[in-house]
């Protein structure tokens, strides 16, 4: 009797239980992707059909295939790519300049260690705490200020703000990383710069990515910090733009909106799709950040 | 104190690796420094400071001492809106880990397709707030008989559905590496004791997967207590009562309290509670985990 029953939980072949429980999922799964999708085919209906009938499928009459796109790049008074360029910018420059500048600045922590290394550790640490709240208006106050009011210098902002919670992961894998292999490095005739590039840049790869991946959905999805710090009526990120759509008031084109919507939503799909094992794993890593 | 001690003694530097760095200091940790001065130090003791100050901008201050936390305590809207987010916090808590935990563990049963439903349940956590709140803002109004923005207990459901939605998938993540590292010699023993599946999941499973509910609570208690673009995009704190924001939380009361000029001091006083009290969760979060590893 028990040796039957192990047999069973161990066996991966199916039983009715599981089966069920597979349908079950299934049936979950399309429920829980539901809203992705009525505003998927929402996007090519008249915008009257989305105002009264939401939830039905687009026919004959109210179809309009891709013009809401279309209207969409354009309508209001700030035209979307413009929105869409700004976002896309902002986000892989932050990015790369905290992978840059993190890294190397963990690497500096981690092996000088000295007094002021382990200060600029522990704010660090202690900076991961501390909701956007806190700092919102003397932060847009200094950025205006320093003139990184531009989405070209507002990576530096993000940089920033962002330093603590890339440090601390950075250090704690350098932390890992036999000595050993810079100091052979080092023996051989390399310096700082080429021991950092050449050879630990390269091992640190895991953590680039998970911390990559978590730099790029913040800043990507951000709404608050951009809306503070940039000049709103000259740039505007995809969030800014989607939040300002709704405030104006009667002349919202609705289909328009869900066309947008859905513009916004594909890079993320897209970058899920090609790497959802990394984004998994490095949003999992992120869970330190309390 | 005993990690600082460890990270002195430990092999983690060598004087033949230190001294070539530290001559480069301007290029390694310079730039990170100068910016997270400018992006975090700087606004935070700049917001400490002002605090304590009746300012409109940074450079119009006068001292009032604790006058803006006599305030604060005393804002009706300010009060409000901490019952009310500790309201939203806590229900969410229990939804979204009962929930994600209960997804885990089916999933964590080597059915078909396990794989294809986490992804699935995991893609809302990459939609940010704006356009999340959007999408059910826009679904939640058209099926209600009156917006949101009108009925509060509608609002107060309305940001509960939103947050299940965005966070189940991610806490089932962390709750499926919980499930993955149980033992399966103990698991296999309770089944040789005859065990009900009941008892196994109370008496073996939960003890277990503990560290992971404690990471995943004090996540989703945090993620509440600090919530802002979807309490935005879906109400805005309407309606109002008496003033008072009815489903306005902490973050939005203190970021609309800074666009009244004349209110800015409170507003950072507020933010320096909030700041006091986000922090107070994460201390406890550490400890607790922190006594859940010596346990094991």
């Amino acid at each position: 009797m028990e040796i039957r029953m192990k047999k069973q939980e161990t066996d991966q072949k199916s039983t009715p239980g599981k089966i069920a429980l597979t349908v079950v999922f299934a049936v979950i799964s399309v429920i829980w992707m539901m809203p992705i999708i009525i505003v998927l085919y929402n996007s090519l209906k008249t915008n009257g059909a989305v105002n009264t009938q939401l939830f039905a499928l687009p026919n004959a009459e109210t179809y309009v295939g891709f013009d809401n796109y279309i209207n969409g790049m354009t309508f209001g008074n700030y035209p979307f790519y413009f929105s869409a360029g700004y976002s896309v910018f902002i986000t892989l420059a932050s990015t790369f300049l905290i992978l840059l500048c993190t890294s190397m600045a963990a690497w500096y922590v981690s092996r000088v260690n000295d007094l002021f290394s382990k200060v600029v550790y522990y704010l660090c640490v202690f900076s991961m705490v501390v909701p956007f709240q806190m700092v919102m208006f003397t932060l847009a106050n200094t950025a205006r200020e320093l003139h990184l009011d531009t989405p070209w210098s507002i990576p530096v902002v993000y940089l920033g703000f962002g330093a603590g919670l890339a440090v601390f992961m950075f250090v704690g894998f350098v932390k890992s990383i036999p000595i050993d292999i810079e100091e052979a490095a080092s023996i051989d005739g390399c310096g700082p710069l080429r021991t950092f590039f050449s050879v630990v840049l390269p091992m640190m790869k895991p953590t680039l990515i998970s911390v990559g991946v978590l730099e790029i959905m913040w800043v990507w999805n951000d709404y608050l910090l951009p809306y503070l710090v940039l000049d709103v009526t000259k740039y505007k990120t995809i969030p800014i733009h989607i939040q300002y759509l709704q405030g104006s008031y009667g002349r919202v084109d609705l289909g328009a909106t869900m066309a947008l919507i859905i513009l916004s939503l594909l890079p993320i799909v897209i970058f899920y799709l090609t790497c959802q094992k990394h984004i998994i794993k490095g949003v999992a890593a992120g869970a330190v950040k309390g | 104190m005993k990690r600082k001690g460890r990270a002195a003694a430990g092999a983690v530097t060598s004087p033949l690796i230190r001294k070539p760095i530290q001559r480069w200091f301007a290029v390694f940790l310079l730039p990170t420094f100068l910016c997270f001065c400018i992006g975090f130090l700087w606004p935070f003791i700049q917001g400490i400071f002002l605090s304590f100050h009746k300012f409109t901008t940074v450079s119009n201050t006068s001292f009032v001492g604790i006058n803006n936390y006599l305030k604060a305590f005393k804002d009706e809207g300010f009060m409000h809106a901490f019952g009310f987010t500790a309201l939203v916090a806590v229900t969410s808590l229990i939804l979204i880990n009962v929930l994600a935990f209960a997804v885990a563990f089916a999933l964590t049963k080597q059915i078909r397709g396990s794989n294809l439903f986490r992804g699935v349940f995991f893609v809302p956590n990459l939609i940010g707030g704006i356009v999340l709140g959007y999408i059910w803002k826009t679904l939640i109004n058209s099926v209600l008989p009156v917006s949101m923005s009108i009925q509060a207990e509608y609002g107060f459901w309305g940001l509960i559905v939103v947050l299940c939605w965005q966070q189940v998938g991610y806490m089932m993540i962390i709750y499926i590496a919980g499930l993955q590292a149980v033992p399966e010699d103990m698991l296999e023993a309770a089944r040789i004791d005859g065990a009900s599946g009941w008892k196994t999941l109370w008496h073996i499973i939960l003890p277990n997967v503990m560290p992971s509910i404690t990471i995943c609570t004090f996540l989703s208690l945090t993620n509440g207590f600090k919530l802002y673009d979807q309490n935005l995009v879906l109400t805005n704190g309407a309606p109002m009562r008496r003033g008072i924001g009815m489903t306005e939380m902490l973050a939005l009361n203190i970021a609309n309290n800074f666009t009244t000029a004349n209110q800015r001091g409170v507003a950072q006083a507020k933010a320096v509670l909030f700041f006091i009290l986000v922090t107070a969760l994460a201390l406890i979060q550490l400890r607790l985990t922190r006594s859940k590893e010596v346990q094991q």
